[in-house]
């Protein structure tokens, strides 16, 4: 417990808190900017700043109140179901977030660069799509059947970027960005094939998920909480164990430090990088799993979203640790859920979450810039 | 010291697809029109039978393929690139005559299409070879883009002029790409990082004052003139190709002078010689008095200048007002065209006509009705670059310092 | 041109790397600066090129006190330097290389090619250095870059040159044609510093030494000392360069390597028929010049050299074909050349850095499951049996000193069941108390009745550890002879002639 108090109180957690509020200062900005009470108050500003301050504050405050009440808390219905919605609501976005994210930490930890977590999504979704429609099985069997498919799916699609980077050494970087667009064509080549397209339809979309390949609903249907929550939750603690606990996991640590001192360890660098791919694609493809089977329950060109995304600045905000990882991947979702909630009641455009979420990470990876914005001084020992 | 076979290996692999092309073909007449209504004389169309040019092309590929064996082997020298150039030719031209089995293929209207879908991608891939040339890694092409084509769009809007709008599309992209080089160069952060995260606060940014500022008021903010085509007198009369290249807007030809000038600056000047030094090893440069930060944000910002450029012919050059998330992703390719490029401004600008016209292909052949799905033309630069980064055909490799920080101690 | 460096100091962090520095280098003189490898050298010489700013103290140059804001002050002042590392471009040819910083250009700004070879041509006659201007860098053998790396550092009129551990990299032969120029360059009236530590060299050149310990200058030497004299005044103690080892007690030959050739990813072949055997309880030290096969040697060995042909046999096993990991299984230990690249993890704590080999093995995993308290108890062992000097076994590898982490790359591959060691360069780098330890351990390795193989680049190390000596050159054997060889032999023979 005293670990935890420590680490919340900790310089790099202060920064982190800091960084955060310093984006969402931003975003206020962007909102009052945009604002037409704001302009229409700043036109007369010299005569009355007392009307602009308001307005900004009306502006402001109103946007973030709207973010609080559809993020975590709706304070403003009357029935418990309303009020604890929005918190459901952001653990359903968290969901997928958080499972890529934690791919991409796993890969990160290894040194590999995977910034292909969309395609990586993608391929869970089809695999797990194709599953769960073309597929008929018992139901209970048919879900898990499903999910191990999107499962290796992910991880196909990953382990083929580790394959090509051990074989021929090429930047997994450039491949993964390269892949991800292979992966979103893919689909949107598919989907206008009877593998995937409904019988009978124009669009680019699937039919729906039979309910024998659902994921259960948690907390009965008012609430998006499905059984993928469990096993993102589940994630969280087999990545720590990965990690931390496990021959497997230091290996890939060892990977990630220094390549070469790995080698002559005996440790087999090839494999490794296929092992870390693997496992970084299957999260993220449980991740296109949960969303096929349980949020979205058709399969659309849009499948992957702003995951991928999301997942990069999810893994480096929660500094590639696990429960770091989960703790960002909710604020995130809040994010996310909040901002519709905002679009709606304040007509501030749901964009405004890509530029708050951007900054936090630009603002987390560079500690200086948020130091010198809180005049905090560098602490005793720490980096020249 | 014998060469490695992985070369000509991949070229006779990839000559299947001519074969398959030969067996798959139906002895169709594929029809070239190449006359357009400015040519000083017009060429008369031509009739192809897809049968012998499937063969041509399928001769030609093994033919290179043969000689690249050779030069493995008995002269023990890589391939050249001419070698490999012809080989590409062949391959082009026998999937495109067959694509238009028995019908016409309008040569200019593809060629034209290809340029204009091009301009960014090779604007973008100049920013990025100043960039990584430097030893920057530049994810960031896509934000520059944006950002030149959103402060385009509004400056030529509130000023009502073209040249105040390509002026602001200048800063914008430069002002992006030197958010890339402080992040990179003085927080030391992971290029890569700024590089996704720019891409995407860029786009927030943007659309953020689309949908409130521009949507509110599209005449006061986004109704940006256009700029006009502007004919070269005899060059542009040159049968096909003249009006393709000579028939454009001002951004057009600004980029021939962008490519040609960023070649001559990066291999034939002190500056370029000192770029060069810094991305390969800032140290060795520092040791003899080169300022390392300096030359990086210089040439950093001077990309994102040319990126902007780019970015404003979405809107000046094309068309008009600013749209959302309008460069559709062209700053990747930009950077796959410049990573196919191997970092060189000139084969960087090839590679960019190249997947713009695979890109413009998909309109051609939709017209006509073939049933090669689109898809898979626009996956072609992501699927190259893949080949090319794998080092299937020649190694590629970047500047020796792209990606790492220098930090004097 | 006068040199003089007054009362520089510099620090890093609450490290004080130059304490007060007083240096006079005179036109016309070889100055040598000798001292352990950290005592402070080349932090000085970095100082004085711009390259760091000093704390405190001064430069002058003929009396006169001069501020360099950066290398390129220093250079317009009339400073070169060669630097250790060489500071060259390797895909940008010789010409290009010479004129970086100070570019000749035509036409506003275009890069005058020419009048950078006619540059290049002339320095290079005039010290017969032979260098060709359009030779691309990275394709020279090592002599000839240090050489390109000289006429850099003369570009411009140097007056005052400063060689920086110039001798790491060369063959004895290449090393006294250095020294030759070193001479003609003094004649030339040059003030010139040069950075070392070894001893045989300065006394062949130095008209003054000025020994450097721990960031102070100690005082300054005759070259007429002995190098038993200057090791002392280097490390501050007496020291005696004799490595301790009685005759070795000689088993059967284990460890056989039969007609091994080997070729690099560029098809180059790097190893040309190797034949050699070492018999339990001796040590065969490989002598020679860095970069002629003894790395693919060594690689070749643990199983990390892809492209092999012909025989490695260890207690009658082929070794040739098998992975890393097994090579290591069957009782190998390595020493690697560069232990922070390749010996250690430096994010790793010392006791992770410990299990690297067997982290999925038992005693250290159950199944896929670290055993962390077992891992604490032998780290704490080995902590103690090799006295590494660090605050806990939580201890980051990267926060220890050189000596400290070669330590715990030796607890780590002697804890095996070894039936050979294998140690490239492994002193490389060290203070002369870890190197003591260093030769310590191998002799006690030895005369526990395994074949060991060292690596060495220095002659001294060779004579001083090795039982027999095996002289590679360009992938070649050219010849094993006893340790007691004269170092003449040994020099001609690393040059590639046979004894």
């Amino acid at each position: 417990m005293n670990k935890i108090v420590k680490e919340i109180f900790s310089p790099s957690m202060r920064l982190t808190l800091l960084a955060v509020l310093a984006s969402f200062v931003f975003g206020g900005v962007l909102v009052a900017f945009a604002s037409s009470e704001v302009q229409t108050a700043a036109t007369y500003l010299f005569a009355r700043p007392g009307d602009f301050f308001l307005a900004v504050w009306n502006a402001v405050f109103g946007a973030y109140d709207a973010l609080f009440r559809g993020s975590i808390f709706n304070y403003k219905v009357d029935n418990l179901l309303g009020m604890i919605k929005p918190i459901t609501e952001t653990l359903a976005y968290a969901t997928p977030i958080t499972l890529a994210g934690l791919g991409l930490a796993v890969a990160f930890r290894s040194g590999l660069f995977n910034i292909g977590a969309t395609g990586q999504i993608v391929f869970g979704a089809m695999f797990a799509g194709f599953v769960a429609l073309n597929v008929p099985l018992p139901a209970g069997l048919h879900l898990v059947v499903a999910v191990i498919a999107g499962i290796l799916g992910g991880a196909f699609y990953g382990a083929l970027v580790g394959f090509l980077k051990a074989a021929t050494g090429a930047n997994e970087v450039i491949l993964t960005i390269m892949f991800n667009y292979i992966a979103a064509l893919l689909l949107a080549f598919l989907l206008k094939t009877p593998i995937f397209q409904a019988p009978g339809s124009q669009n680019p979309i699937s039919s729906a998920v039979p309910e024998s390949a659902k994921f259960p609903f948690i907390f009965g249907d008012q609430v998006r909480i499905h059984g993928g929550l469990i096993l993102m939750l589940v994630a969280v603690v087999a990545v720590w164990w990965l990690l931390n606990r496990s021959s497997t996991g230091f290996q890939f640590r060892a990977l990630g430090h220094n390549p070469s001192a790995a080698k002559v360890a005996g440790i087999n660098i090839g494999l490794t990088y296929v092992l870390v791919m693997a496992v970084s694609g299957a999260l993220s493809g449980i991740a296109g799993a949960t969303q096929i089977l349980g949020t979205e329950k058709f399969l659309t060109g849009g499948v992957a979203a702003s995951f991928g995304f999301d997942a990069i600045t999810v893994a480096l905000l929660g500094r590639n640790n696990p429960f770091g990882v989960l703790a960002a991947g909710i604020l995130f979702g809040g994010l996310r859920a909040g901002a519709v909630t905002m679009q709606a009641n304040q007509g501030v455009p749901i964009d405004i979450v890509l530029v708050v979420q951007s900054l936090i990470v630009l603002f987390i990876a560079a500690p200086p810039l948020v130091r010198s914005m809180f005049r905090i001084k560098a602490e005793k020992g720490g980096a020249k | 010291m014998k060469q490695s076979l992985r070369t000509p290996i991949s070229l006779a692999v990839i000559s299947l697809i001519g074969l398959w092309l030969l067996v798959a073909s139906t002895g169709a007449t594929t029809m070239i029109k190449t006359a357009t209504d400015t040519d000083i004389f017009a060429l008369p169309d031509i009739a192809i039978n897809t049968t012998v040019s499937s063969a041509i092309a399928f001769a030609l590929m093994v033919l290179v393929a043969a000689a690249s064996f050779y030069f493995a082997r008995k002269l023990n020298k890589k391939t050249p690139l001419w070698l490999i150039l012809i080989y590409g030719f062949g391959l082009i031209y026998g999937i495109l005559v067959w694509l238009f089995a028995g019908a016409t293929m309008p040569i200019s209207a593809l060629l034209s299409g290809a340029l204009a879908l091009a301009v960014p991608l090779v604007f973008g891939s100049l920013a990025g070879v100043l960039s990584e040339r430097v030893g920057i890694v530049n994810i960031a092409i896509d934000s520059q883009l944006l950002a030149g084509a959103f402060i385009s769009a509004l400056a030529a809007t509130l000023s009502h002029n073209l040249y105040v709008g390509l002026i602001g599309a200048i800063i914008g992209g430069a002002i992006v790409s030197w958010v890339l080089a402080t992040f990179a160069i003085k927080y030391v952060v992971d290029q890569i990082i700024v590089g996704v995260v720019l891409n995407v606060l860029i786009v927030g940014i943007t659309n953020f004052f689309y949908s409130t500022l521009f949507a509110d008021n599209v005449s006061l903010f986004n109704q940006p003139p256009r700029f006009d085509r502007i004919l070269i007198p005899l060059l542009g009369q040159i049968p096909v190709i003249g009006p393709v290249l000579f028939n454009q807007t001002l951004i057009v030809y600004l980029m021939y002078l962008a490519v040609a000038g960023v070649w001559v600056a990066l291999f034939k000047t002190r500056w370029g010689l000192r770029v060069r030094a810094v991305g390969e090893y800032p140290k060795a440069a520092d040791t003899v008095g080169i300022k390392v930060f300096r030359t990086r944000y210089i040439s950093v910002m001077i990309g994102g200048a040319l990126a902007g450029l780019g970015g404003a012919f979405f809107t000046l050059g094309q068309v008009g007002a600013f749209g959302k998330e309008m460069t559709n992703g062209a700053g990747y390719i930009a950077l796959a065209a410049l990573i196919f490029g191997r970092w060189n401004p000139i084969y960087a600008a090839f590679a960019g006509l190249l997947f713009g016209f695979a890109q413009n292909l998909q309109y051609g052949l939709a017209i006509i009705g073939s049933p090669v799905p689109s898809e898979f033309l626009l996956m072609l630069p992501y699927a190259l670059t893949a080949i090319a980064v794998a080092g299937l055909v020649g190694k590629v490799t970047g500047p020796a310092a792209a990606g790492k920080p220098y930090i004097k101690s | 041109m006068k040199l003089e460096l007054r009362g520089i100091t510099k620090r890093f962090g609450a490290m004080t790397a130059n304490d007060n520095v007083n240096l006079v280098a005179e036109p016309g003189q070889i100055h040598c600066l000798l001292g352990e490898n950290g005592a402070g050298k080349s932090t000085l010489m970095n100082v004085l090129y711009g390259l760091y700013q000093a704390d405190g103290g001064e430069i002058l140059l003929d009396d006169k006190i001069v501020k360099f804001a950066g290398p390129g002050d220093a250079m317009a002042a009339g400073i070169g330097m060669v630097h250790q590392h060489f500071m060259l471009i390797p895909v940008f040819t010789v010409a290009e290389n010479v004129i970086l910083g100070h570019e000749p250009t035509k036409f506003g700004g275009l890069l005058d090619l020419d009048a950078a070879r006619k540059q290049v041509r002339e320095i290079s006659d005039r010290f017969g250095f032979e260098v060709d201007p359009d030779a691309i860098v990275g394709d020279l053998p090592v002599g000839v870059q240090q050489r390109v790396e000289i006429i850099k550092a003369l570009m411009g009129d140097a007056q005052v040159l400063v060689f920086d551990e110039p001798t790491a990299v060369l063959t004895p032969q290449e090393t006294d044609e250095l020294m030759a120029i070193m001479k003609q360059l003094r004649e030339a009236g040059k003030a010139i510093i040069f950075i070392t530590h070894k001893l045989r060299e300065v006394k062949e050149v130095a008209d003054k030494i000025t020994v450097i310990r721990l960031g102070k200058i100690v005082g300054e030497a005759s070259p007429k000392s002995t190098a038993n004299e200057l090791a002392s005044m280097m490390v501050g103690r007496a020291v005696d360069l004799d490595v301790e080892k009685g005759a070795p007690k000689l088993g059967s030959p284990t460890f056989k390597i039969s007609g091994l050739s080997a070729w690099n990813h560029a098809g180059t072949q790097v190893l040309d028929d190797i034949n050699l055997e070492i018999r339990e309880g001796e040590i065969l030290v490989i002598a020679g010049v860095q970069g002629n096969g003894q790395t693919e040697l060594t690689e070749a060995i643990i199983g990390m050299h892809g492209r092999t042909a012909g025989s490695i046999e260890l207690d009658g096993q082929q070794l040739i074909g098998k992975n890393v990991k097994q090579v290591l299984d069957l009782g190998v230990g390595f020493v690697p050349e560069d232990r922070t690249e390749d010996g250690l993890v430096a994010e790793f704590t010392i006791a992770e850095n410990l299990m690297l080999d067997r982290s999925d093995r038992k005693p250290f995993a159950k199944g896929l499951s670290l055993q962390l308290a077992y891992l604490k108890k032998f780290a704490q062992e080995k902590l103690q049996q090799f006295d590494i000097r660090a605050q806990g076994i939580e201890s980051k590898a990267s926060q220890l000193s050189g000596g400290n982490q070669q330590k715990v790359v030796l607890a780590r591959e002697l804890s095996r069941e070894l039936r050979l060691l294998v140690a490239s360069q492994p002193t490389r780098g060290l203070d002369v108390g870890s190197i003591e330890f260093v030769h310590e351990q191998i002799v006690a390795t030895r005369d526990s009745g395994i074949p060991v193989l060292i690596v060495a680049t220095e002659l001294d190390e060779a004579t001083q550890l090795g039982d027999r000596i095996a002289v590679m050159y360009k992938g070649k054997v050219v010849g094993v002879v006893p340790a007691t060889t004269s170092r003449s032999v040994l020099g001609q023979m690393m040059a590639g002639i046979s004894a």
